[in-house]
């Protein structure tokens, strides 16, 4: 009879080895999916997995959908890391859009590219960042659950988002659909290669990551937030604020949501409409757990969710199966993981038949 | 300490049957042979001590007879005929109840109702009141069954302990360090409940390294020593010393005389009364103490008096200490973080060794950073390179067992945590040391050692206070002695003028000298405001 | 309006009140929008392949498939460990997209014309008939179930063991109790009360099923049950009060009030916020009240 022994610390090898575990887990239940959906499991799973990296469009769209995840998957794992629950990404990505949105439509023929995308970036940052402040303050002045808070202020930016595309924003030549005008020209996020979607965000993505990498592993400051996640007694002992961490962390990620929300407006949308949010600021979650919380694994996460959500698009219109499964797919993949890396916190012992219930001998 | 009666002979002596009885039972963990062929028996009706140093195997001995861990090798009988203990629950059914030294307790309820979850089914909830009203009356244990234990002090939650285990009616009852917590005087009304129960039959197994107590109390005594039982003797007819040379193996060294020389005045604590932070704090009132360069002052008390607030004030945990009450060389410190204080040289080894003195999952090289601000550089910048050659440094100079800079803190026994925790701050060259326990659960090599490093840091100029619930660690360490209760300070004596009565006396609160009036106390903030650090 | 309040209160209190089970053992499931909308969708499902009259039997399996959520939530958090948020975060994004998934298929179809809700004879008084007596089973049964609820924790041994363990896991298991098989067995049964708060969704309330369903009503659980500092009555009355505020919205632009209706529709949230805020102001006071386990992991051995 097999038994679970808890070990003293996590196994690094197989703390390594937990994604890759996860990724087979996923892929192997994906396969299990569409037998039952009658679709021949191969051919699905190669357009799943395999056809969005196939082409320069390919990986334009990859980029396109990698940018906004990593840029708040980024900011998620510094506040994960300090013990910070920010569910409300979601709602911070739409705030930022929001104010990038109203600098953009501020735009006029004569503006110049030089203030106007540093203007919207400026916007897209303040915007995500009030928006986590409120998270902040409430959690800071008055103890009330990040986790809740946050959570509720996403429905909140979704209504008010809402409001302005129904209402004030309303494009008056726009047929009467919910949407801003289409932004000038001037305001778009330069793209990287012509005929394809792909922006800068991605190099803004890139070098978040080396700071934030920086930032956690090589500052002081990093390190205080993360002793205040892991040890909240041993941050006090050492003198660390925790209040500064808890500030630091949403602001952080506020930002970096709000800015992703910026990019992706004034980039691929080049609008503003309530089709704004589809659930960014949530599977950021999954991408940075999925990243380990590590910047370097939330480049390999954001592309890998990604994937998953391009191949989602691919087999809705090429098999006729429901988008939705981009969802599935993301949830079993986080499923897999936690539980492969709760796992590596255990030892197999083997424990004879007869004595079941007693101590187990190691084997 | 009263001495036991005669009628312990005739009940202990009259029953040939053996309550329980251990026969050559071994166990080992990794790395370490806990027990190794011990045998020990029990009488009906015997308070039977089980003596030992901290490590000695005395804790696994008795998990082993409550059903917690199974023995590799070896017998147990019970009450003649032979058993194998699967679990707790068989244990309890047998009739064998232990009171754990780290209370079972929740604080949002009852006392009757946390008796009542520690007993098996078929009782009413009413039917438990009464029993824990009957029960607790009868043998001296006043409680009010409903009342919620959070309001309890430790030594009534003890109590609860105690009452649970009775109230199963059990023919053995385990005592696992249960003075830790207790003055004298709750010691003796203690030990008067003890008797009663052998009087009526129920054999006591009393765990403990205390030697006065043991001898005061039980009639017989099985001594462990690095997992072997080396003895069984009356410890009615030992002494002191006998004891001890049993449980350490030969006749313990005087602590060396010091002869320390004082300079100036480093550390001034005047006036310093606190509010309590948070419900079930206590507040410090009116605490006065000087310590002076080359000084090992120690702060004896039983646990919950004000250790923790007085620490936390001292250390910077806590920053409500009114301006001018504690002063560093001169310097006002009452409202400075620990950053600020560890600059001025004050540097503080808690009680609590993993999750406040170091972070389980960093490496040691990490965990130096947690006090060590030197250890950054300029714009915020760690710097990784020293901060392991640090560690490194810690672990050869202080020989902590480990197997490099960047083995995670969690990872390392308790003694060699201690030893890198106590090096760390030490090595960074404090003018004043604060320890919480230093050491508290290491075993003797260890303790020497961590004392050792200790008394030459004071040798050289710095000064020591020592805050512990062990008053033979204080006798071991310190010239002089405070008592802290109810968060007051007592007078202060030399260590060799400080006999048991007396400290027993100051440790219930009564010194003689008039308290001041406490000055108008901050208003009780939040345990919030101690995170705004 | 009222009557709506109550309806659309109830889906709250089944889902809170399951959610408070999970909480006094001290397991946080974020789970519940993922378990509500399983169990809508299994409810649904189930009733479209019933005969009329057996409705009772989908309900049955919407618990039973938000119990099944809930087991697979509980063998990550509880079995090994794994970090509460994340496993409840990952099980709510799981169920969204899994319940859209299987669901598509049932987007067009129609269940039969329901029966009229409420007690006959009852239901027919004037005046009060409808407000008292014209509600759905389940609005009757949720009103016992909490009653049930409160009885069952603070006055029967079981619930008593479910308070300590939420109070503190540790000093249960040294008292010898089974805490990891408690904690499952209360995750498991909030789960299923999840599941036929969905289930009363898209079979009694829409009568409908599409994508979403929920719209965050789950969330909204999880927040009353701090509102209501984890008591069961107090439960009720927060559903009912959130249900009446979403009624507002309605309520208001029916009248004419030119408030718009987007602005409106963040009451409910903002209320939230607002008493969230309000609770959680005294450290001390929640300290008392609320689960002191509430999402710390329990391995027992450490």
């Amino acid at each position: 009879m097999l038994r679970l022994a808890p070990r003293s610390a996590p196994s690094r090898a197989l703390t390594l080895a937990a994604p890759f575990v996860a990724l087979a887990l996923t892929i192997a239940v994906g396969a299990v999916l569409f037998l039952a959906l009658g679709h021949p499991p191969g051919r699905a799973l190669a357009l799943f997995f395999l056809e969005p990296l196939r082409g320069g469009d390919g990986w334009s769209e990859l980029a396109v959908k990698a940018t906004p995840l990593a840029l708040v998957a980024l900011g998620l794992a510094v506040c994960f890391r300090a013990n910070v629950w920010n569910i409300g990404a979601e709602g911070q990505f739409i705030a930022g859009a929001m104010a990038a949105s109203w600098v953009a439509m501020r735009a006029t023929e004569s503006s110049h590219a030089y203030l106007m995308l540093p203007a919207i970036s400026l916007a897209g940052l303040l915007g995500g960042g009030a928006w986590a402040a409120l998270v902040a303050v409430l959690r800071d002045r008055w103890n009330a659950s990040e986790i809740l808070v946050s959570l509720m202020l996403v429905y909140v930016a979704e209504m008010l988002l809402g409001y302005l595309a129904y209402g004030p924003w309303k494009d008056p030549e726009g047929y009467n659909f919910p949407q801003t005008i289409t932004f000038l020209p001037v305001t778009q996020v330069p793209l990287l290669a012509e005929g394809h979607r792909a922006h800068v965000g991605l190099f803004v993505a890139l070098g978040l990551a080396a700071v934030a990498y920086l930032f956690l592993f090589r500052t002081y400051a990093g390190f205080q937030l993360a002793v205040g996640g892991q040890a909240p007694r041993a941050a006090r002992y050492a003198g660390f604020s925790a209040r500064r961490s808890l500030w630091t962390a949403l602001l952080g990620s506020g930002v970096l949501a709000g800015w992703a929300g910026a990019l992706e407006v004034t980039g691929p949308l080049g609008q503003l409409t309530p089709h704004l949010p589809v659930g960014y600021g949530f599977t950021g979650i999954i991408v940075a757990f999925v990243g380990r919380l590590h910047p370097f694994g939330i480049l390999l996460a954001s592309l890998l969710m990604s994937v998953l959500y391009i191949g989602g698009e691919l087999a809705q219109s090429r098999l006729g199966l429901p988008q939705a499964l981009s969802g599935v797919f993301q949830g079993l993949l986080l499923f897999t993981l936690l539980a492969c890396d709760a796992l590596a916190s255990y030892r197999i012992l083997r424990v004879p038949a007869q004595r079941a219930g007693a101590a187990a001998v190691p084997s | 300490m009263p001495r036991p009666d005669a009628a312990d002979d005739r009940v202990a002596g009259s029953s040939p049957v053996p309550r329980l009885t251990l026969t050559n039972v071994s166990k080992r963990f990794p790395g370490v042979q806990a027990n190794d062929r011990v045998s020990l028996s029990v009488r009906p009706g015997e308070l039977h001590a089980v003596l030992g140093e901290n490590g000695a195997g005395k804790s696994t001995l008795m998990k082993i007879i409550y059903g917690a861990v199974r023995p590799d090798e070896g017998t147990l009988a019970w009450n003649g005929a032979p058993v194998a203990i699967h679990d707790p629950r068989q244990a309890r059914a047998l009739g064998i109840a232990m009171v754990f030294q780290h209370f079972a307790l929740f604080e949002t309820l009852t006392v009757a109702e946390n008796v009542w979850l520690g007993l098996g089914r078929g009782r009413a909830r009413q039917d438990v009141a009464r029993e824990v009203e009957r029960v607790s009356a009868g043998y001296g244990l006043q409680l009010d069954p409903g009342q919620l234990v959070s309001g309890l002090s430790v030594g009534e939650r003890q109590r609860v302990e105690i009452l649970r285990a009775l109230l199963t009616r059990p023919q053995l009852l385990i005592l696992d360090e249960p003075t830790a917590v207790l003055t004298p005087q709750m010691v003796e009304r203690l030990f008067v409940t003890l008797r009663r129960l052998a009087a009526e039959g129920c054999s006591v197994l009393y765990i403990s390294h205390k030697l006065d107590e043991v001898r005061a109390l039980c009639t017989s005594c099985t001594v462990l020593r690095a997992g072997r039982a080396v003895a069984t003797v009356d410890p009615r007819r030992e002494t002191n010393r006998s004891l001890s040379e049993l449980m350490l193996g030969a006749a313990p060294p005087a602590p060396p005389v010091r002869a320390a020389r004082l300079g100036d005045e480093i550390l001034s604590l005047r006036g310093l009364s606190l509010a309590a932070g948070d419900a079930g704090g206590i507040a410090l009132r009116g605490v006065d103490l000087a310590l002076r360069a080359g000084e090992i002052v120690g702060v004896a008390g039983v646990s919950g008096n004000g250790q923790a607030e007085l620490l936390a004030a001292l250390s910077g945990e806590d920053r409500r200490a009114p301006a001018g009450t504690i002063h560093l060389g001169g310097r006002d410190v009452s409202g400075a973080s620990p950053r600020a204080r560890r600059a001025l040289g004050l540097h503080f080894v808690p009680e609590e060794r993993l999750g406040r003195g170091a972070v389980p999952a960093l490496p040691l090289a990490a965990n130096t950073l947690l006090t060590r601000r030197e250890l950054v550089g300029a714009g915020g910048w760690l710097r990784t390179r020293r901060m392991r050659t640090l560690a490194a440094d810690l672990i050869a100079r202080f020989g902590v067992s480990a197997r490099g800079p960047d083995t995670p803190a969690g990872s390392l026994s308790g003694g060699n945590l201690q030893k890198f925790i106590v090096g760390r701050e030490i090595d960074a060259g404090p003018r004043l040391l604060v320890v919480a326990q230093p050491t508290w659960g290491l075993d003797v090599g260890a303790a020497a050692q961590i004392r050792r490093e200790i008394v030459a840091l004071c040798d050289a100029g710095a000064a020591a206070l020592i805050v512990s619930e062990d008053m033979e660690e204080l006798f071991e360490l310190c010239s002089e002695l405070v008592v802290i209760a109810r968060g007051r300070l007592s007078p202060r004596i030399a260590v060799r003028d400080a006999t048991p009565a007396l400290i027993g006396q100051w440790m219930s609160g009564l010194f003689h000298e008039a308290t001041p009036e406490p000055p108008p106390s901050p208003p009780l903030v939040s345990s919030r405001a101690e995170a705004r650090a | 309006m009222l009557a709506a309040s109550v309806s659309a209160g109830t889906v709250l209190a089944l889902a809170g009140l399951g959610l408070l089970l999970n909480e006094r053992a001290g397991v946080l499931n974020l789970g519940a929008e993922g378990m509500m909308l399983v169990g809508a969708l299994a409810g649904y499902a189930a009733a479209l392949h019933l005969p009329a009259g057996l409705t009772i039997v989908a309900y049955l399996a919407a618990a039973l498939a938000g119990a099944a959520m809930a087991a697979l939530f509980g063998a990550l958090a509880i079995g090994i460990g794994t970090n509460q948020y994340a496993t409840g975060l990952a099980l709510s994004l799981f169920g969204v997209g899994f319940s859209a998934f299987v669901g598509a298929g049932f987007v067009d179809r129609q269940l039969p014309e329901r029966a009229r809700d409420g007690l006959p004879w009852l239901r027919d008084l004037p005046v009060l008939g409808t407000a008292l007596f014209g509600y759905h089973p389940l609005v009757y049964g949720t009103l016992l179930l909490a009653g049930g609820i409160a009885w069952f924790l603070f006055r029967s041994r079981a619930g008593l063991l479910l308070r300590a363990v939420g109070e503190s896991p540790e000093s249960a298991h040294a008292l010898g109790h089974p805490v990891r098989a408690i904690r499952l067995g209360a995750v498991m049964f909030g789960g299923a009360l999840c599941g036929l708060a969905g289930a009363y969704v898209s079979l009694a309330y829409t009568h409908l099923w599409v994508e979403n369903l929920i719209a965050g009503r789950g969330w909204i659980a999880l927040a009353l049950t701090t509102f209501a500092t984890w008591r069961p009555a107090r439960i009720v009355l927060g559903a009912y009060l959130f249900g009446g505020l979403t009624m507002l919205q309605f309520h208001l632009q029916q009248r004419g009030v030119q408030i718009e209706s987007h602005l409106l529709g963040m009451l409910p949230y903002l209320a939230t916020v607002v008493v969230l805020v309000l609770i959680s102001r005294r450290a001390a006071w929640i300290r008392h009240n609320m689960p002191a386990s509430l999402g710390r992991v329990f391995r027992p051995g450490t």
